[in-house]
């Protein structure tokens, strides 16, 4: 199925919820609002002619000049053999989003990583907690505005003079 | 002494038992990588065991960000070292859509040369450490010394033997010359005879089949929800490979099978299905490696690319079959010369997020077997 | 008194007691595997077939209180940082350390990383450093023959002083 298609499958169903479709670049995008994408993805994922069955990438793109975190769904379905993009767009101060973890179980992990690299809360969520850096590490690394610690545990950060210039 | 047996067994049915927690810490024989699981154990059989990530993340993706786009290449190695060929393809890939850039034929078939061999290299580690961890040591041995070939001729290719840098935006970094082709041949003439010396070592060798068959099964259905890629997809049984379902590059033009589970000896799933599916996938890159051998024309190896290299805004999703699967590359540029956003989708991840479930019921042996069996990588899933 | 020496069957050798227990130590270096990262792989390599280690009587140990070579191979992390130490201490002396690849040596390409520590000796001594990334087995290989060499220079036996003396000319 085209992605034309799908998007327009989802105005139909879920008007005023989705919009700003976009089909003219490499994977065609859509931007979901926040309070509706699990139902959005349930529909994607049940729906006979859509049947996504896999959530592919959750990822989150941090825009700090719009004042807004975006989260990225990539969605694969094996059956049909088409994928879409999902978008939300959180605010920066405080992003929260209710967690995908009943519809697809890969979200559990794939959030932990976005929870731990860019501060993003999910609702709902099992076992929220850091996955890749130490449970007591401070800040969110991928963000634009993150700015290193000065030491952890007792080890300093601090590079050979040489290296300091490079760092931007 | 039935009497006895019958005391026993009397006293049995009121012991007072406790769980145990282990620690299968981050510094451990198992070679792939460091990983911790705590264990929760009652006795031999586990209760859960949660992996614990991260002892290897090195901020690969935030260091994208800092670096050019050509800069980043050698990166892409380290993001999993044992299959750095399709890393650093699928970054070109997406670097090279979002620019617009056509790569030459010539370079289109030294790419496949160069991530087949490492697709065999890769999958004889696996296969390897997998009989290490069971307990057969020779086997590895048998590995290292076939992956020490490859790793001449990918020298001779690149220059490097772990780390390779070959793939770059547009192209190749090096012509692959006609005295290497030759070389890879003969490889490849040794090499089809070898894996029919895995299969008297290991593959149908009792203890081994015995220690595999039904540990573990994943279902279909728990592969779509955890998003399970690659070799451990294709066990359960779904015949789908990236390379024949959203081809790319010159995979159209080449003929190969693509193997799948059976459940010949067990269930369908299991560890020993992912265990085959990776030996009968080096017989096929057999067939793609020589069948590039033969049909690679002349031409140049790289297409011109400027030095600062300023791909228009946009995002891009590349998906390539790497070793382990399905590897995503998002990738999204602000029309500098930095990128705005990398971000690697690695088949290691989501596999770590299925190893919990699967872990209830299995014995503190049957993990080892569950982890190698799923040739799950430490910097996939760290970056 | 007469002199021994011309007189002793050939089959008889004399040394040092030093020299004795320094070519016993330096001929049986047993390994902790300690690989990390991509450093690991040819760590492997080396104690593989074509570039075999075991013919100096380096054999890989798991555990850290049967080793007395630890091989650090790959980068560290932060996270990791503290593991290695309690590694370190769990093993018995004399112990030695080598750093192998760049990452272990100073942080190697990680520089600009929030998460790398730069360098293992931040955090433990370290005897040799190996540069490579990753260094080929050859290159490890002669990083062992120099910790071989550091161990036959140490001295244990001095009148007077229960403890290891300090290697001469380290």
């Amino acid at each position: 199925m085209e992605a034309k298609e799908i998007w327009e499958r989802l105005e139909e169903k879920f008007s005023g919820r989705v919009h700003g479709f976009k089909g003219d670049v490499f994977d065609p995008y859509l931007h979901v609002e926040p309070q509706a994408a699990v139902e959005v993805c349930r529909y994607l994922r049940d729906d006979p002619g859509l049947k996504f069955e896999v959530l592919s990438d959750l990822t989150a793109l941090d825009w700090p000049k719009e004042e807004k975190i975006q989260l990225v769904y990539h969605l694969y379905s094996y059956t049909h053999r088409h994928q879409i993009v999902l978008k939300a767009d959180l605010p920066r101060e405080a992003p929260v989003i209710f967690t995908m973890e009943e519809i697809w179980k890969a979200a559990n992990w794939m959030e932990r990583e976005v929870f731990d690299l860019f501060g993003v809360v999910f609702d709902g969520h099992s076992d929220l907690r850091r996955i890749l850096l130490p449970e007591d590490w401070v800040g969110h690394p991928l963000r634009k505005d993150y700015v290193e610690q000065e030491e952890y545990d007792g080890i300093s950060t601090q590079r050979a003079p040489l290296v300091e210039k490079l760092l931007r | 002494m039935s009497a006895m047996n019958e005391a026993t067994a009397g006293e049995g049915a009121a012991f007072q038992t406790e769980d145990m927690i282990i620690n299968v810490g981050p510094q451990h024989p198992s070679t792939h990588g460091v990983l911790r699981f705590v264990v929760r154990t009652d006795g031999e059989v586990i209760r859960s065991a949660l992996p614990d990530v991260g002892y290897l993340h090195r901020s690969i993706e935030k260091i994208g960000e800092k670096v050019t786009w050509h800069g980043f290449v050698p990166y892409t190695d380290r993001a999993d070292y044992l299959a750095a060929m399709f890393a650093n393809q699928g970054f070109c890939m997406a670097a090279e859509k979002l620019g617009g850039i056509e790569v030459p034929r010539r370079a289109e078939f030294c790419r496949v040369i160069a991530c087949e061999l490492n697709r065999i290299a890769s999958h004889l580690i696996s296969v390897g450490t997998f009989g290490q961890d069971i307990g057969a040591i020779t086997p590895f041995l048998h590995a290292l010394r076939e992956r020490e070939t490859i790793n001449n001729l990918m020298e001779e290719i690149c220059g490097a033997r772990l780390t390779y840098n070959y793939i770059r935006i547009g192209g190749v970094g090096y012509d692959i010359t006609q005295e290497t082709c030759g070389r890879i041949g003969a490889f490849l003439d040794h090499f089809e005879l070898i894996v029919d010396e895995y299969n008297r070592l290991l593959s149908y060798n009792k203890i081994f089949v015995e220690r595999l068959v039904q540990v573990a099964p994943i279902s279909l259905e728990d592969a779509f929800q955890y998003n399970i890629v690659g070799p451990n997809l294709r066990a359960c049984g779904l015949r789908w490979d990236i390379r024949r379902d959203i081809p790319y590059s010159l995979y159209p033009e080449l003929d190969f099978d693509v193997p799948v589970g059976t459940g010949e000896k067990g269930i369908l799933g299991d560890c020993y299905d992912r265990y085959m599916v990776r030996i009968l996938e080096m017989q096929e890159s057999c067939k793609i490696l020589r069948q590039s051998l033969r049909m690679m024309p002349k031409g140049p190896a790289i297409a011109k690319v400027p030095r600062k290299f300023k791909p228009p805004a946009g995002e891009a999703y590349i998906r390539i079959e790497s070793a382990r699967g399905d590897m995503g590359f998002y990738v999204v540029s602000d029309g500098s010369e930095y990128a705005y956003r990398v971000r690697f989708r690695t088949g290691s991840f989501t596999a770590m997020g299925l190893v919990e479930k699967l872990s209830r019921g299995i014995m503190v042996a049957d993990l080892i077997a569950l982890i190698a069996s799923l040739d799950v990588d430490a910097p996939e899933i760290d970056r | 008194m007469k002199s021994l020496i011309n007189s002793l069957p050939e089959t008889v050798f004399t040394t040092k007691v030093d020299d004795l227990l320094n070519w016993g130590r330096a001929s049986s270096q047993w390994y902790m595997l300690f690989g990390l990262a991509c450093c690991a792989i040819e760590l492997m390599q080396t104690g593989g077939p074509r570039a075999d280690v075991d013919r100096f009587g380096c054999v890989p140990r798991a555990t850290p209180r049967q080793s007395d070579l630890m091989i650090v191979a790959g980068t560290l992390t932060y996270k990791m940082a503290k593991r290695t130490k309690l590694l370190y201490d769990q093993m018995p002396d004399p112990k030695y350390v080598i750093s192998m690849g760049s990452c272990s040596n100073c942080g190697g390409l990680f520089q600009l990383a929030y998460s790398v520590c730069k360098g293992v000796d931040k955090i433990i001594p370290v005897d040799v450093y190996v540069p490579g990334c990753p260094p080929r087995p050859e290159a490890l290989t002669e990083g062992l023959l120099r910790i071989q060499d550091k161990m036959m220079r140490e001295r244990w036996l001095v009148r007077g002083s229960a403890e290891r003396q300090p290697t001469a000319g380290a």
